[in-house]
């Protein structure tokens, strides 16, 4: 019987090592939450990142002195001023050009001041600093564009103003905008619900209610599953394969006498993020339906209710807040993908806004992208002013989820 | 007295109408019932398409007298243009970017999960795991933007000249910084379905958290987390943006995680966004990369949704 | 030849749960405007009987019924019997009250709109209210939601929306488990109103409860192969006084377990 006492540490010895096993614990705890530390310090980088890159010192240059074309100071020139000086100093055929595009008097003073400094000053982007630097190393920054660039001017810039979001996509960082890019991306988000939403519904409506248990409904869900772990990349070179290439005559909109494209439109785009985030759809809109009870669909039945009157009448509109949440979430992935959309064709360099699904189009990921992969810092910043546009959309969908789930969460 | 009460005749006979129960013709009900099994069915016909149409390519690719599986799997250059055909180049790049990737995904994503399920009170848990949500809803191409003008500057910092300017090893981080929330998801999934009863027996034996923690409930989770791991894998290897932006632009042999070098989704990010004419090498090529993506991937996806269905059967 | 005296007949009804035979073999007959009990020990497949009744079972997948259960004639289970069309015949009130997310008002509609029903609305919802006894307690509010009611009024309400369809026989499943005492006594007495007009089978682990309401009272109890059974079937009180099976006697006396 003794062994028992002999085999097990006793008193302190056993305090003892309880201490150290409890020290290990504390230690091991916080190697678990600094983990998650690392996280947040890796997101808390990522927003600073891109924020840095959006404001901060800007280095240019004008090829042309402004007081060659007026003798007002520029920031005091109006509308009126800025009409003269354009129509006397462009030629005749820029003019005739942007004439055509939308009359110069229509225009506002703002867009005719962009016309003034970008075709006719000609200005130059230097250099760029982030927003860090300039803020805390501006004098430095002062001294070194004084010795490099003699002839600049410096100035503090805020890359993400909203001419930005007004104004179309231009070979010049300076005068570069997303409102092609953000249209573009409405549209193809819209296209892609429109062909997303009542097709992932009314799957998630046969699976969950009406799809017999047997083979085929496993491979249907199986697949489904899988279906959502495909590279989006895949899905681009399906949309590659598939809309822009044998589908050709319907989505370049030739069929319907549009002449004017081929099959790299904003239709085949759509169409193809509406396959990519379909099982995302079907899969939440699932879930959604199974939440709804069963007494409710026995009630329905029990009063003599066919099968689709009980769906249609209880269980869509009890499942309707998961399944639009889960939607929202669907445009969200839609939104950022980049991947297939360069696969599909979107155009790099577009500054005609789409006017319907034949348009060629850009996106706002694909702008980043391009403009990330530029080697001018200016265009870095714009990238980052664009990625802020761009998590602001995204913000502002997620918050609208979050708010439907919890004014529509019913407590069953 | 028995028998009055079987024989139950004694209540008055009465009229009353004949019920008719026979099947009616329902056409609506019919419909949609065919209409939602089409859109069921839908999902088949899009895997379908994939194969189909990425496999008659790739066919078109192999039917190339020039192109023999022995080169696709053995030379290390890549250039279906000039007649280099090994595949082996880009598989380097991905294998490269996804190692790092998951070296840093799972030992962090596994700590956050433990964190979560084991430590944390309610109220932590409703402000980390939000974090980590929006950490997994940033797009990808703002994670490439990341890794090239914020880690890559850093890393320089570092390695001074021995590190390229685009390089495996940023994309590799930030790829795994992206899956973490993936990987710590699943994992903390895996951990709270694990029984409340076997925590309390280990704890009823004068278990410290840690111990039941680490030798309880993680080993009787594992399967579950191997399935995220797997999950993590076959997300990195099918990541685009992030190594588009920062791994490198061109096929090269190396496993050196300081080299540049371009992956299979790299690869055919870049080639396909130039002008790329229909029936050439170039673009048949692509759809034999495509292919070898979406079969791997679909292995992995394959195994870790069985070996999650395995694990949830145990404890269900 | 059809005897007109039973509501429902069952002939050697088995229902099975894959391999798996939950109640075999029970042949009834059930007599119109009455109420019949059926009790047992839980587990015994009481509820199952009562789903086979009006076709619940068939959303449960792997269910099957072989055997015969006549309805004026027709077996409820022969191929060409549209189940929508028994379950309006024949309804049902659940083991927990159950309404729709809705108003009073819309939870006696609903039903009666999707089965067509072509008359005056609020008068059908006001006889159905009163015939379920709920219409002075919900005249004024009929607007509201019904999760607005106690557990009681809900399942008075359930029991209102079954009348609405005008059905032949209400099967009731426990209706008064999930209820306080007062509430079960105002159904039990509401059921012997309903009798009336309506057959009514209703399951019930409550003896008491079966001894107080029913006219008829089927005993089930499992076999050694645990698929149950009804065992015993006569007037109640022949059931409660003096029962001819010996596990009759033991459950009612409650030496059962």
């Amino acid at each position: 019987m003794s062994t028992h006492t002999n085999t097990y540490p006793q008193g302190d010895a056993f305090n003892a090592s309880l201490k150290t096993r409890y020290r290990v614990a504390t230690i091991w705890q916080f190697a678990f939450l600094s983990a998650l530390l690392i996280a947040i310090l890796a997101l808390t980088a990522l927003l600073y990142n891109v924020v840095d890159g959006a404001f901060g010192y800007v280095a240019y240059d004008y090829k042309k002195d402004p007081a060659t074309f007026t003798p007002i100071p520029v920031n005091e020139l109006t509308k009126e001023d800025l009409l003269v000086i354009l129509k006397e100093n462009l030629s005749s055929g820029a003019y005739n050009k942007l004439e055509n595009e939308q009359k110069l008097e229509t225009r506002t003073q703002g867009e005719l001041y962009t016309l003034f400094l970008e075709r006719l000053v000609q200005i130059d982007t230097k250099a760029t600093w982030s927003m860090t630097d300039s803020l805390f190393r501006s004098a430095e920054i002062r001294a070194e564009a004084a010795e490099k660039y003699p002839d600049a001017q410096l100035e503090f810039r805020s890359w993400l103003t909203p001419q930005f979001l007004t104004t179309p996509m231009s070979s010049k960082a300076e005068f570069a905008g997303v409102r092609t890019a953000v249209l573009g991306s409405l549209w193809l988000v819209g296209i892609a619900i429109l062909f997303a939403l009542p097709v992932g519904v009314g799957a998630a409506i046969y699976l969950q209610e009406y799809a017999p248990k047997n083979w085929l409904t496993n491979i249907i869900q199986t697949n489904i599953n899988n279906l959502a772990g495909v590279p989006s990349i895949v899905y681009g070179m399906l949309g590659l394969a598939v809309f822009v290439r044998t589908m050709e005559a319907l989505t370049s909109g030739s069929a319907f006498g549009v002449t004017d494209s081929n099959g790299r439109t904003v239709l085949s785009a759509g169409l193809t993020m509406g396959i990519l985030v379909l099982p995302l759809i079907i899969i939440n809109a699932q879930e959604a339906i199974k939440a709804v009870p069963d007494s409710l669909r026995q009630a329905a039945f029990g009063v003599g209710a066919t099968r689709w009157q009980t769906v249609w009448y209880h269980v869509l509109p009890n499942a309707l807040p998961g399944i639009l949440t889960g939607s929202i979430l669907a445009i969200s992935r839609a939104l950022g993908e980049t991947a297939p959309l360069i696969v599909v064709g979107a155009s790099t360099f577009i500054s005609l806004d789409p006017n319907g699904p034949f348009s060629k189009f850009t996106a706002l990921p694909i702008q980043i992208y391009q403009w990330t992969t530029r080697p001018q810092s200016e265009f870095h910043a714009i990238a980052a002013s664009a990625i802020i546009v761009l998590l602001v959309l995204l913000l502002t969908l997620n918050a609208t989820a979050i708010l439907l789930r919890n004014r529509f969460q019913r407590k069953w | 007295m028995k028998e009055e009460a079987l024989d139950l005749k004694t209540a008055k006979a009465q009229s009353f109408r004949q019920i008719d129960l026979r099947k009616k013709t329902r056409l609506g009900e019919g419909t949609i019932q065919a209409l939602l099994f089409l859109t069921g069915i839908l999902s088949i016909f899009t895997t379908i398409a994939i194969v189909y149409e990425l496999g008659k390519e790739a066919m078109l690719f192999f039917a190339d007298p020039d192109v023999t599986l022995v080169k696709f799997f053995t030379m290390t250059r890549w250039q279906p243009g000039i007649g280099e055909y090994g595949i082996v180049a880009l598989v380097s790049a991905t294998l490269t970017t996804s190692a790092i990737a998951i070296s840093i995904a799972l030992p962090l994503g596994l700590a956050s999960a433990i964190y979560l399920s084991e430590y944390a009170s309610p109220k932590a848990r409703s402000v980390l795991k939000p974090i980590l949500e929006i950490l997994a809803g940033i797009p990808t191409v703002v994670y490439g933007y990341f890794a090239l003008l914020f880690v890559t500057p850093i890393l320089k910092s570092i390695f001074g000249d021995g590190i390229q300017v685009y390089n495996m090893l940023s994309a590799g981080l930030v790829m795994g910084i992206m899956i973490l929330p993936l990987i710590a998801s699943m994992s903390e999934d895996a951990l709270s379905a694990v029984p409340r009863a076997l925590r309390e027996g280990a704890y009823a034996m004068g278990a410290t958290k840690l111990e039941t923690s680490m030798q309880v409930v993680v080993p009787a989770a594992l399967s579950g987390i191997g399935a995220a791991v797997i999950v993590g894998i076959s997300r990195a290897v099918g990541e685009t943006m992030i190594v588009a932006v920062a791994a490198g632009a061109g096929p090269n042999f190396s496993f050196n995680p300081l080299d540049a070098a371009e992956t299979m989704t790299g690869h055919i990010a870049r080639i396909s966004g130039g002008d790329l004419s229909y029936n050439t090498i170039d673009y048949t090529s692509l759809f034999a990369i495509a292919l070898m993506l979406f079969l791997v991937t679909l292995v992995l996806n394959l195994i870790s949704q069985w070996v999650v269905n395995r694990f949830r059967e145990r404890y269900e | 030849m059809e005897n007109n005296n039973y509501a429902i007949e069952t002939n050697d009804l088995s229902i099975h749960y894959g391999k798996f035979t939950a109640v075999k073999n029970v042949s009834m007959k059930v007599e119109r405007k009455k109420i019949t009990a059926i009790i047992g020990p839980s587990g015994c497949g009481k509820s199952t009987l009562l789903r086979a009744f009006n076709r619940m079972n068939d959303f449960v997948p792997s269910c099957h019924v072989t055997g015969e259960l006549m309805l004026q004639g027709q077996n409820l289970y022969s191929r060409d019997v549209d189940p929508v069309e028994v379950r309006r015949k024949i309804g049902m009130v659940f083991q927990k009250p159950n309404p729709f997310p809705k108003s009073i008002y819309e939870n006696i509609a609903w039903g009666a709109r999707i089965n067509g029903f072509k008359g005056k609305m609020d008068e059908l919802v006001e006889q159905s209210l009163r015939a379920a006894a709920l219409w002075d307690e919900v005249k004024d509010k009929l607007q509201q939601s019904a999760y607005a009611l106690s557990g009681g009024q809900q399942q008075r309400l359930c029991i209102a929306r079954t009348i609405a369809i005008q059905p032949e026989i209400i099967l009731m499943d426990e209706p008064a488990s999930a209820l306080d005492p007062i509430s079960t006594l105002r159904i039990e007495e509401l059921m012997q109103e309903l009798k009336q007009n309506y057959t009514i089978i209703i399951v019930t682990h409550n003896m008491q409860q079966a001894a107080r309401a029913s006219d008829y009272t089927a005993m089930m109890m499992i076999d050694d192969q645990r698929a149950g059974g009804v065992i015993e079937f006569d007037v109640t009180k022949t059931i409660f006084t003096r029962p001819k099976d010996k596990r009759t006697e033991d459950y009612v006396t409650g030496r059962f377990g």
